[in-house]
This record gives structure tokens, sequence and C-alpha cells, in this order.
């Protein structure tokens, strides 16, 4: 008689089960290898990257195949992976002055040191489903040039140089981090990045956007976009200097924004700033339009209301990882709350009968 | 999964657990912040009271893993069988013979010993979430004691419904100083808050750890002419005829036909082995 669901460790090998052939999809079909993943998908992987704060495009692929292309799931699997790695200390800032840019174009200039270099863009192609790929994706060879040599600087460097930007004092302290100490209100810029960075990249976007459309528009123009490689250097201790240990890919928006001064600073152009691993164009200049629009207080601009200003309504939101487990978790079973709460309706129901059938009488 | 430390975490995690834990203690009821770590079970799933139980767990430990009263929820058995790979430790179902139990929404029956540790999974930690959004101005009110905007809640409820209306999740004052969120437990369960057993706290999303010491004093926030009441179905429990336990009701068939049984899966079975019997014993048996 008693129907209530018993067997909770059965059903849930079975759910699993099923789960792995779902992902497996059907067996007439070759199977997805990792190395295709991370070669061919390779946007997915850098998203999975980004957001999952942890650079390993082979992990990052591994976990597209087995969260069956949900990327958030993906995420997921990467940051709980994260969280078994020993730290072994901290890398030197990178310095992306010296990337060895793939794509690097500027808004603000017609040309500048360096070139406007397009690289892999979709920018320009047309949105035409393309049938011929459902057929075969070989693409034919193209001639190659000579690689550009020669330094590319920072866009915001010459803007500097006449003392027409907002200057941003270097700084030897050490930034806090994000995953080691909990996020406590207020914060400061580094915290403020970090938590852009590995945030969703739909929340950051849609942030971005809303301070396009007037909630505390921060008039803002692509400086400079750059996408490409840089060395990641480590101090060892035990050899007294530092080396490199790897390179990883990096999307660098520096955003210059106009701004007609304030009760503190003068006019001036200021910054907004997004660093995004892999190639990830959309989530870095989202980041840096959501970075400007934190600084109001910093730059002495008034407080808007807007939600991009309020840095407490984005950081507590923009972890989909966060989010995701909070949204999914009312899934879970909740009937003892529910019983407590069935129990207080009926009995204020009863109580609001009550209280007319005794008025009625009085009447 | 041989591979990772003792109950998952890496010992320093571990200890920044134990220092978040202590500071609780200290301060009972006031929410410490702790670099939560992301765990491979979602948020919202319990990872605060998972990393509160990995922290604590010793490999000598007993552990008891509930959610709703019983042990065979999934989630339930889920964190049992991550505690089971990663710590290797002795599970049991029984309440007695646990030496941590970890619980979502309920506090068992049976009373708990000073050698016993219960962690609570907690989705929000802030009692006054609700009422301020704002986590600057909630941790405000806190270190001013103004819990003014709480009282005025349940006043307006009264007034309103004539009756608080607050079924689980009902805040109470600890050690007569902070306003604590007892987790999702239905406040039936709340006179049990005064216990010998160590209670401790956990909220993974929001980054913080609290803590009730044995025998400290929680007070039910009420009004004296509207006295608190700890409210369960009207029934005894059909299985194992138990008068004085939270029940759930269960739908059994498509003319809405319901029965009454234990929330609490071993204090019911152990009454039943006990010979205790309920209106429905017999046809369970079958």
């Amino acid at each position: 008689m008693y129907v209530a669901v018993k067997g909770g460790e059965k059903a849930i090998e079975n759910a699993h089960a099923w789960l792995a052939e779902e992902r497996r999809g059907s067996t007439d079909v070759a199977e997805l290898s990792v190395a295709q993943i991370r070669e061919q998908l390779s946007l997915a992987v850098n998203r999975v990257m980004a957001e999952g704060s942890l650079y390993d495009p082979d992990l990052a692929a591994l976990a597209i195949k087995q969260a069956r292309g949900d990327l958030i799931e993906a995420i997921f699997l990467i940051r709980a992976y994260r969280t078994t790695l020993p730290r072994f200390g901290y890398s030197n800032p990178v310095e992306t002055a010296a990337m060895i840019c793939d794509r690097r174009i500027s808004a603000t200039f017609k040309d500048a040191p360096g070139g406007q270099v397009l690289g892999p863009t979709f920018d320009y192609t047309h949105r035409l489903l393309d049938f011929k790929l459902a057929a075969e994706g070989e693409v034919p060879a193209v001639s190659e040039g000579p690689a550009r040599t020669g330094s590319t600087p920072h866009i915001t460097g010459f803007l500097r140089g006449e003392g027409i930007i907002q200057d941003e004092p270097a700084s030897d302290e050490t930034p806090g981090d994000l995953t080691r100490e909990p996020l406590e209100f207020p914060t400061d810029r580094p915290l403020r990045l970090q938590s852009l960075t590995r945030g969703d990249e739909g929340f950051v976007l849609g942030m971005a956007y809303s301070t396009q459309r007037g909630y505390a528009r921060n008039h803002a123009f692509v400086g400079e976009l750059r996408i490409g490689k840089v060395p990641v250097e480590m101090d060892i201790p035990e050899l007294g200097f530092a080396i490199e240990i790897g390179e990883i890919e990096l999307t660098e928006c520096e955003t210059v924004n106009q701004f007609k001064g304030s009760k503190t600073e003068p006019p001036q152009f200021t910054r907004g700033y997004g660093l995004v691993f892999g190639q990830s164009e959309r989530k870095s200049i989202a980041m840096a339009l959501v970075d400007r629009a934190l600084r109001w207080k910093e730059l002495g601009e008034d407080n808007l209301g807007a939600p991009a200003q309020d840095e407490e309504f984005v950081l507590s939101h923009a972890d989909n990882i966060q989010a995701t487990g909070f949204l999914e978790h009312i899934k879970l079973p909740h009937y003892v709350d529910f019983q407590s709460e069935l129990e207080l309706v009926r009995k204020l129901r009863r109580e609001a009968e009550e209280r007319l059938t005794s008025k009625e009488a009085a009447e | 999964m041989n591979e990772y430390n003792f109950a998952y975490l890496d010992e320093q995690t571990k200890r920044m657990i134990r220092r978040a834990i202590l500071k609780g203690l200290a301060v009972p009821g006031y929410q410490v912040p702790f670099a939560s770590r992301e765990m491979p079970m979602p948020y919202g799933w319990g990872t605060g009271g998972v990393q509160v139980s990995a922290a604590t767990l010793t490999p000598g430990d007993t552990l008891k893993v509930i959610d709703q009263g019983a042990d065979d929820t999934t989630n339930a058995v889920s964190i049992r069988k991550f505690f089971e790979n990663t710590a290797g430790v002795e599970t049991t179902e029984e309440t007695e013979k646990a030496t941590v139990i970890q619980t979502r929404h309920r506090i068992p029956e049976a009373k708990l010993r000073d050698d016993q540790i219960i962690v609570y999974q907690v989705p929000i930690p802030e009692p006054l979430r609700f009422l301020e959004p704002r986590e600057t101005e909630t941790r405000k009110m806190h270190s001013l004691e103004e819990y003014g905007l709480m009282h005025v809640k349940l006043y307006e409820d009264i007034s309103r419904h004539g009756a608080i209306s607050t079924a689980y999740a009902y805040p109470v004052k600890v050690s007569g100083r902070y306003v604590m969120d007892p987790s999702p437990i239905p406040k039936f369960d709340n006179p049990k808050l005064e216990m010998d057993a160590i209670q401790l706290f956990g909220a993974g999303r929001e980054q913080r750890i609290y803590a009730v010491p044995p025998h400290t004093k929680v007070v039910s926030l009420d009004f004296e002419d509207y006295p608190f009441e700890a409210t369960k179905a009207n029934h005894p429990c059909d299985l194992c005829g138990a008068n004085d336990s939270y029940l759930d009701e269960v739908i059994m068939d498509d003319a809405g036909n319901r029965m009454f049984v234990c929330s609490d899966t071993d204090f019911c079975r152990s009454r039943r082995a006990a010979g205790y019997q309920g209106r429905m014993a017999r046809e369970e048996m079958q």
C-alpha cells in the first residue's frame, strides 16, 4: 500500500546507465573523439576553459564530450576537477603587449602601429548555412605570407602618451583570489575582473547590453581587441629566476569610454577591461563594458541605480555554476517543507472560513 | 577514487573550513564567511554540508545522511556514496550508531547525544535575506543587532493572516544574540535545536558556515500573545502509530486517499521493530 519512492540507490544506477547510453547516441554513427572536439569545436572548448577557470583544452574537450555538449555542465565538471588540484604558486603577470596576435583590431583608429589584423573572424561572413559542410568540411589550401614582425603596442598607450586617457597607476600589490577567499562586499577591481572573466557569457553579455541601451550608458569604443598567445612565466625559488612554464591563448579588450568629467575627475577618456581565456571575443568586450560600468564610484560618477553599476547584484549572479545549481536544486525533494506549508494553508483557510460563518451567523 | 585525499578535500582546505567551524562555535549563530570550493555535486545539492562533513569526518567516524528525514532519498544516497568512496568511512542508517549526521530539511526524532555532530545543508543562510536582499545591509543589521524588520514581518503576518505564516526555515535567536536561519527544517523541528550534540550549518554557494554549540539557548521568534507553535499533521503514523513524530502525507491512489507516515524513516523502522503498529501496518507487511 505504501507507494512512496523507495530504492533510490538502484534508480540512480539505472539513470546513470541510461545517461551514458544517451551520451553515446546511435552506435551506427562513429564516436566523437576528444581531439575532434578540441580541434573542431574550439570556441566551445574556449568557453569551457574561460568559465571553468582552468586552461586545458584537452580536459575541456573531454568535459564537453562527457556533458553531451551542455557547456554549463562541462564548465561544472572542470570546476569540480579544479578543486582537487593543489596550488603550487602564482605565475608572474602575463604581458599582453608582447602577445603574438592572431587578430588585433582597433575601432578608434583607422590604422596603428602593428596594423589592423582581422585574423579568423566571423565578422564579415554572411550567415548563410553552408550546405557543403554537411557533406565534407575540407578546406582548400591557401597561400601563406611571411609572419608579421615588429611589436604590437597597446592602442591605449598612445592615448596615455597624450595624457588624455585616465591613468591606471601600476601596483605591485598582490591581488585577492576569488577562488581562495570568500567574496565579500564591497570588493575591489581585481576581484571584480576575476568574477567577470569566469562569469556566464550570457549573463555578462546581457549586463553589457543593458548599459548600451541606457541603463548606465558608458559610451564605449573598442579601443583595441587582440587575440593571441602569451607565454606564462613563474618564479622558481630554487632557481632564483622566472622560467616559462607554458603558453596560453587570450582575448583582451580595452574599451575607451567617453567621459565628461565628474566632481573628482577632469574630462578625459576612461577605460574598461576584458581578458578571457581562448578566443572569446564577445565575452571580453562584454566584460570590458561591465567593468567600466562598475567603476562609477572610483570615477566619481553618479549611481544611476542601473543593474550593471551594482557590484553586489552583478557579482552575486554572474557565476553560472552557482546559478544553475541553485536553480535546479528545486527539483530535489522538498516534501517535508511542502507538508508544513500544506498544513499552514489548511489551517489559515479553516480559520478564514470560521470567521466567515460566524460573521454570517451574526448578520 | 583512490587518487583523492581523505574525504575529497585537500588538508589545507579542510583546515580552512575547520577554522571557520571553530569560529562559528565560538560565536553561536554568527555567519562565518569561508572560501567554499566547487564540489563534484551542484550548488544547492548540499555542497556546504558536504564540505563541513568532509572537514569534520575522521576515519573512525560513522556517517548517516538523510534528506527529508529519509536515508533512501536519492540525494541522501548520492552523498552517502560520495563519502563511502572518498573517505571510506562506515555508514549507517541508524541515528543511534552515527557519529556524524548530515541532513537536509529535518532533525531526527531520536534525541541526539553529546558525542554526535549534526551537519545541516543550508540554501540561504541569511534569515533577513527576503526582507533585505543586500548582503552589505544584512551584515550591518546583524552587527547592530537590529532585528526590528523581522518582528515587523512576523507582526504583519499576524495582522494579515491571523498567524505567523512561516512553516519552515522558521527564524530563531541563538544565545540571546544572533537571529539565525535554522535551514529549511519544518518548524516542528525548531524545539529540538536545543540539544546535546554539536550543530554545524554549511552554505556552499553563499560561502557561509555557522554553528550552535551543545546546550545553547535557541528561541523561535514569536510574540507573547501569539506564541510559537510547533505543528505537524494531526494524525498518528499509519505504520508505527507514533503520535509525536513529523509526518509525510502520501497520496495512495487516484481517489486521493492519503496515508501519513513518519518522515524519519529510521525512527519509524525502529518503532515497528519494537512492535508498535499503526493503522496500516498489517497491509504494509503483506
